[in-house]
């Protein structure tokens, strides 16, 4: 963990890790779990159900023109199907599948690079890449943005796959542009791999090595040069952004004609080591770490993705999904804890929040729940989510969850305002 | 504690594996909270104690000038201080707040800012002021719209004015300088009768004058560490004394013959102790930092002008107290978030 500096005048620099560790690929595990999203309950899953055998690369939607599937990572049996609620409430089908014998690839993908191929294969790619919005009438997409940087501290899976497989991501370049028709695609990369980044074909653009350089947002407005409104999302200011590691699984599929059914993440263990495996997506967590010898005990922490963004998890039981750059094991002593204090108004997260939001007004009426009052006079909606301002908080109050709160509190209102129209 | 009784049933968590499994091996409690898991380890507590650690150099000259009576109002002001936000605490059912450290440093401020020869009753009756009128009724530490000591301060100097009249209370006390209280001097003699101090003097401490602020050596080095420490803001300390010295630099070049110089009125008084110690308290001041220069630019000129043309001595605790009734103001000069969407009427 990354302390305050004996000189507290000046705001802390929290580097991303740019040494990306060597990759090792893990075995395939006994089981895989796949969430998929809706249909709770397995109700409404017709299409497949418990007992069914399937194969590596096989896509599993509830229905046959559901927009939701997953696509199964291994071979075998489907051996349970139960709900599963995420902690933002988001309802899944939990599809568990039995690992039986070798992997045998499901012929459903089709090699030649289409927009209906990447809707229906590769949305469930690592770093779950969105094509909704090429498809979306209203919208104009003019810039592809190949994200060469890792969206936590500590994580490099992104920046491995830069390093290592150059000639995957300009596979995945050149079949996205086909797909999608855009000419315009950038490649953030950290200053370390503009080399590497610039035989991809892609246009390089760097990136600060400080977080939160790395998420979208910023690069849009540091990079790209352009600033996303707080109203709109990143499609509607024409950009979209993919991670590398989704653009080089993209590109590998089109060559093999296999669809991607593995992750390259970073496990953190809690004297802080870092190191990248590459697991078949819906490997239990607890597979992972075993592979890794990395031991959790009673009251650690399990946090998928990085220490700034990440969620903790309750379960090894869990598994690695498409989005899950890193697991990070922390130790209970390490983590930070916070409490009921007011806001003194000291002017730290302030002073550090990238985008100038008054987090110290922000915060109380977040405090009484006055969420429209937040987003309204206190700029809620332009917050990109980095965490600094909890970061810094001297009275450890939980800023960011608070916020989070916030911004789930309003889309309800929306949700709700929309559906009595 | 109810829950550690009923166990969980790992089965209601994991509905995706066979019940006899999951019944087997008792699941791992982990810890579920919400990102960031790092923090940068900054605490008010520790804030606090490196206030009080800055204000020793200051604090201890004045106990060495004049001995006991001046240790006793510190000691006795800081227990006082934290005497009743345990009392308040305690009466309210409310958690105890003595371990952060923000009553101590109010306690200290408080004695600071006191002449030696405080009787402990206006000490005790000062404390209370401070602790409970100026920040527990408001809801406690981080809610006080005005800064304690200061409120206590001006409440007592205009309850009792000869508490607070440095030349009458000093009287028994000889140190070796000038015991006349400079700023007294100035305004009953005007300049004339200030060529007697040096500025060497003013600076080093020899001047009479509240236990904790004579001292100017030591309240800018306290200060400094403070500043680059990022305990206090540098912009609301500079900017008042910046504030302090341009005002006063104007009213000497207007009339030098009427208004003392710029540097006499930074080394005296409440100016320095003010500068580091009162004016950047967090609760009561702005926290951008267009409204942190104009705060603190404009509590410096206010002291000047209550100095120069008002009716009290030293203009420290009202300037500052109306500052602080417009941070509120102030704070909403902000700059525009990245991404905020205006929308013209």
């Amino acid at each position: 963990m990354i302390k305050r500096s004996f000189l507290g005048l000046v705001a802390p620099k929290l580097q991303y890790n740019l040494a990306p560790d060597p990759v090792q690929d893990l075995p395939v595990p006994n089981t895989v779990t796949l969430l998929l999203r809706g249909a709770q309950n397995g109700a409404g899953v017709t299409a497949f159900k418990v007992g069914e055998a399937v194969k590596t690369g096989q896509r599993l939607a509830s229905s046959p023109d559901s927009s939701e599937y997953v696509i199964s990572s291994v071979t075998g049996s489907i051996s349970a199907m139960a709900p599963y609620v995420d902690s933002y409430g988001r309802k899944f089908t939990a599809i568990t599948i039995q690992t039986g014998g070798q992997d045998e690839w499901d012929a459903g993908f089709s090699k030649g690079p289409t927009l209906d191929t990447a809707l229906k294969f590769l949305e469930y790619a690592p770093g779950n890449p969105s094509f909704k919005a090429f498809a979306d009438p209203e919208k104009t997409i003019r810039t592809i943005v190949v994200n060469g940087m890792d969206q936590d501290l500590l994580l490099t899976a992104n920046q491995y796959v830069v390093q290592n497989e150059a000639s995957d991501v300009k596979s995945g370049v050149e079949a996205l542009k086909k797909i999608t028709g855009v000419d315009r695609v950038l490649m953030a990369v950290p200053e370390n791999l503009v080399q590497q980044a610039s035989t991809t074909g892609a246009e390089v653009k760097t990136v600060r090595d400080t977080y939160p350089e790395g998420l979208p947002h910023m690069i849009m407005k540091d990079v790209v040069g352009q600033v996303v409104s707080a109203d709109d999302t990143l499609a509607d200011a024409g950009a979209v952004f993919v991670s590398a590691e989704a653009v080089a699984a993209i590109g590998a599929a089109f060559n093999a004609g296999q669809p991607p059914v593995t992750k390259v993440l970073t496990v953190v263990a809690k004297d802080g080591s870092t190191r990248n495996v590459r697991a078949r997506i819906g490997t239990p967590l607890g597979d992972v770490l075993k592979a890794c010898n990395v031991a959790v005990n009673d009251r650690d922490r399990l946090i998928l993705g990085g220490p700034m963004r990440g969620a903790a998890s309750y379960s090894e039981d869990l598994p690695v999904e498409p989005g899950t750059d890193g697991i990070v094991v922390q130790d209970d002593a390490d983590s930070a804890q916070t409490t009921d204090y007011p806001c003194i108004n000291c002017g730290e997260c302030v002073r550090i929040c990238p985008v100038r939001i008054p987090v110290n007004m922000l915060v109380r009426f977040l405090e009484a729940r006055l969420y429209e009052d937040a987003a309204a006079m206190y700029d809620l909606d332009c917050c990109v989510e980095c965490g600094l301002c909890s970061y810094v908080c001297v009275s450890r109050i939980p800023i960011f969850q608070y916020i989070k709160l916030g911004k789930y509190e309003l889309s309800l209102i929306e949700t709700a305002e929309a559906a009595n129209e | 504690m109810s829950n550690e009784k009923k166990p969980v049933v790992p089965h209601d968590l994991f509905p995706w594996k066979p019940a006899k499994e999951a019944g087997k091996a008792p699941a791992k409690k982990l810890v579920v909270a919400h990102a960031p898991f790092w923090h940068d380890g900054g605490k008010i507590s520790t804030k606090n104690y490196h206030i009080m650690l800055a204000a020793l150099p200051a604090v201890l000259m004045g106990i060495s000038q004049y001995g006991a009576p001046a240790l006793g109002v510190i000691a006795f002001a800081m227990a006082c201080a934290m005497i009743s936000e345990l009392v308040w605490n305690l009466v309210l059912g409310k958690s105890i707040s003595i371990g952060d450290g923000s009553a101590a440093v109010t306690g200290l401020m408080l004695g600071m800012l006191m002449p030696a020869t405080a009787p402990w009753w206006v000490v005790l009756l000062g404390t209370f002021i401070a602790i409970v009128v100026g920040k527990q009724i408001f809801g406690g530490i981080g809610f006080n719209p005005l800064n304690p000591p200061l409120l206590a301060l001006a409440m007592l100097v205009i309850s009792f004015r000869g508490i607070f009249d440095f030349n009458e209370a000093l009287r028994h006390y000889d140190l070796g300088f000038v015991m006349t209280y400079p700023l007294a001097d100035l305004k009953a003699f005007g300049p004339a009768a200030i060529e007697k101090f040096s500025l060497g003097d003013l600076f080093m401490g020899r001047q009479a004058g509240a236990i904790g602020s004579t001292f100017g050596l030591g309240l800018i080095v306290g200060g400094v560490y403070l500043m680059l420490r990022g305990y206090v803001r540098w912009e609301i300390s500079l900017s008042f004394l910046a504030g302090v010295f341009i005002t006063a630099l104007l009213f000497n070049l207007s009339d030098s013959a009427k208004y003392a110089g710029p540097l006499f009125h930074l080394f005296t008084g409440y100016t320095l102790i003010a500068a580091f110690f009162v004016v950047p308290e967090d609760s009561s001041s702005p926290a951008n930092f267009i409204p942190m220069l104009l705060f603190g630019a404009l509590a410096g000129l206010m002291t000047v002008l209550i100095r120069n043309i008002g009716a009290y001595v030293d203009g420290v605790p009202f300037s500052i107290l109306l500052m602080n009734l417009a941070n509120p103001l102030l704070d909403k000069i902000r700059p525009k978030a990245i991404g905020k969407v205006v929308e013209n009427a």
